[in-house]
């Protein structure tokens, strides 16, 4: 479990987050089967430490994200945020508050411009995260990133 | 017995259930069974110290047991039990530097009612002051700029604030240094600094340089601290400082004033422009005029400094939107801020990308100044006289007539007594009132205005022009002492 797949579509939707929020951070949830993402839900950054170097999803949000998953027929399988202006890599933090088996997508924002993205998962004794690979497969349907996207925002 | 419902993340440590039973009378009994039955839990759920994870949820059929009674929750049988996540992350901030927020030094009880207005404010809370009390700043000179921002900083709680400066307090220094007041006159700054700022947080440590910066000592001085604050008032120390920065990698939080404008901006972060982009050469000297001689408003570094003790805070907190690649204007006339967008140079001999300044350098020689030679005493006769030497003269008779090239306003605060005014600016054209063959004296407040007033009726053709040596305030030290000194 060290691949992650994911479509154009989510890769597009996951860029737009974080460039939408910058130069606060954006989180959300990876939707999907099989180490392959197939759709995102955009979550608020609950955080009180100050957005643009944390980001907080909430009990509540993360009841939220199953929920959503199942009815788009998926898992929860991880989740996304951005590091603005700071590079693609997970930070003590980041290892601190880590869930075993979940893919942690980061996407860097660099002066409001998406740039790398990268998928760690947490190692089984948590002393560090392993670099997944990530893939990019076929979009079977082009707006469905976005249109969860969309939805989750106004909910 | 109760149910207990394992989000998806632990599912792989219950043998994929997404449900598993346990017993016990409380919380804390049945997750100590859970964990008995499925060891692999353990490590996700509590910390080292046997906690459960700040980030781990327990809810008893939907109430959040951090608002029951915790661990000690009573469950009945039939009571569902979830595990929810929150999921947390973030980038680390500037004063992280890899470290685990875990070594942040705790607060004091007395730390905590001290520095209350910033903990209950998310964006700074307990994490942010602690990084404050973790974080070491280096302030260049305790005057004007270096008041507001150590004063601030020391009660906001930063735990290391170091300063350099070598001066003594001055009577005309009281006008805006509010670090010092009149009983300090003639104390060296750093001890009337040191005092004011402990007396302010005593919880803070205060480390005095008392030296006068330069090529050899800075990257030494600076390699300890995590912000440098620029509070200079000449353009050697000011590209030394940014050097220094360059090189070590800290940013400078930058400031600088002249009579009623005011400028800030941070500079030499790692992808930030530095000083050098903005100004590549110096000006030539004395085309800037110091605040010495040009003036500055009391209250001007008072907002300027503040700007610097801002961006130094946010720089250690890791919040807002830093001063980076900005450039901020203050007219304290006008009451204006502009900003200017500044953008790192590629070819800045110092930041970019192929620097041709690895080290720090002669920047006196930089600026153009060097290092006054020991004068030959028949060229100083020749263009030259001392206050003593003018005096004798005067008392002797001689027909000389001592020409004042300062401004107005400066004449209303001393003048000698039978000088003839025209100001520096007025002389290329005003100069046909004055008689080529007669002897003149020119003067103005420290030599410098009147040597360029008496270079230029040279080259027009005067013959007998001198210039009076440290100008009228070494008349009023050695000649004349009832006059007051500005």
């Amino acid at each position: 479990m060290i691949d992650l797949t994911i479509t154009g579509g989510v890769d597009a939707a996951i860029r737009a987050h974080g460039e939408e929020t910058y130069p606060h951070e954006c989180c959300g949830a990876l939707v999907g089967r099989n180490g392959s993402v197939t759709a995102i839900v955009a979550l608020p950054n609950t955080t009180e430490e100050g957005p643009r170097r944390r980001f907080l999803v909430r009990p509540v949000d993360y009841r939220a994200a199953e929920r959503r998953a199942s009815e788009l027929g998926g898992d929860l399988i991880g989740f996304y945020h951005s590091h603005p202006d700071h590079p693609a890599r997970p930070s003590q933090y980041d290892l601190d508050h880590a869930w075993p088996t979940f893919a942690y997508v980061i996407v860097a924002v660099a002066s409001a411009r998406a740039g790398d993205m990268t998928v760690w998962f947490l190692k089984d004794d948590r002393s560090s995260f392993e670099e997944g690979t990530l893939h990019h497969g076929e979009n079977s349907h082009p707006d469905t990133a976005a249109a969860v996207h969309g939805q989750a925002r106004r909910g | 017995m109760a149910k207990i419902l394992i989000p998806t993340p632990l599912r792989p440590y219950t043998d994929k259930l997404d449900a598993v039973d346990a017993s016990g009378a409380t919380v804390g009994e049945l997750l100590a069974d859970l964990t008995r039955k499925h060891s692999g839990l353990k490590a996700h759920l509590f910390n080292e110290q046997g906690k459960l994870r700040s980030f781990v949820n327990i809810y008893v059929n939907d109430e959040d047991i951090r608002y029951l009674q915790k661990e000690q929750t009573p469950v009945a049988t039939g009571d569902t039990v979830s595990i929810i996540p929150s999921v947390a992350g973030g980038a680390p901030t500037v004063a992280e530097k890899g470290s685990d927020i875990g070594t942040l030094p705790a607060l004091t009880n007395d730390e905590v009612k001290r520095y209350s207005r910033h903990l209950i404010m998310p964006e700074v809370g307990v994490d942010g002051q602690r990084r404050l009390k973790a974080a070491k700043v280096l302030c260049i000179g305790a005057g004007g700029l270096g008041s507001p921002v150590a004063m601030y900083l020391a009660a906001a709680g930063v735990g290391t604030i170091g300063l350099v400066d070598f001066d003594v307090v001055d009577f005309s220094n009281l006008q805006r240094q509010i670090l010092h007041a009149t009983p300090d006159v003639g104390l060296p700054k750093l001890t009337s600094a040191k005092n004011k700022l402990q007396a302010l947080n005593p919880e803070i440590e205060i480390r005095t340089h008392e030296v006068a910066l330069s090529s050899q000592n800075a990257l030494d001085l600076f390699r300890p601290y995590d912000v440098i604050v620029d509070g200079t008032d000449n353009f050697p120390t000011r590209y030394l400082v940014n050097d220094a920065c360059v090189l070590l990698g800290k940013p400078n939080a930058y400031g600088s004033i002249f009579r009623f404008e005011g400028q800030a901006s941070v500079f030499a972060t790692k992808d930030g422009p530095c000083y050098r982009c903005l100004y590549p050469e110096p000006p030539p000297p004395g085309l800037v005029p110091s605040c010495a001689e040009g003036g500055v408003l009391g209250v001007l570094p008072g907002l300027i400094g503040i700007v610097q003790a801002t961006e130094t805070m946010k720089l250690i907190m890791g919040i807002g939107e830093p001063l980076i690649g900005r450039f901020l204007i203050y007219d304290a006339l006008r009451m204006r801020f502009r900003e200017l967008k500044l953008r790192k140079d590629p070819d800045c001999p110092v930041c970019g990308t192929h620097p041709t300044v690895t080290k720090l350098i002669d920047y006196e020689q930089f600026c153009g100044i060097t290092p006054a030679a020991p004068e030959p005493s028949h060229v100083n006769n020749a263009t030259e006289l001392t206050s003593v030497e003018l005096k004798q003269r005067l008392d002797r008779g001689d027909k000389l007539t001592i020409v004042d090239v300062r401004e107005p306003n400066e004449l209303q605060i001393n003048r000698i007594a039978g000088s003839v005014h025209i100001p520096l600016g007025d002389i290329p054209k005003r100069y046909n009132e004055l008689d080529p063959d007669a002897e003149y004296v020119m003067q103005c407040k420290s030599g410098v205005r009147s040597a360029k007033a008496a270079d230029f009726l040279r080259s027009v053709g005067f013959k007998r022009v001198l210039n009076l040596k440290g100008g009228i305030l070494d008349w009023i030290d050695k000649v004349d002492p009832t006059q007051p000194k500005y």
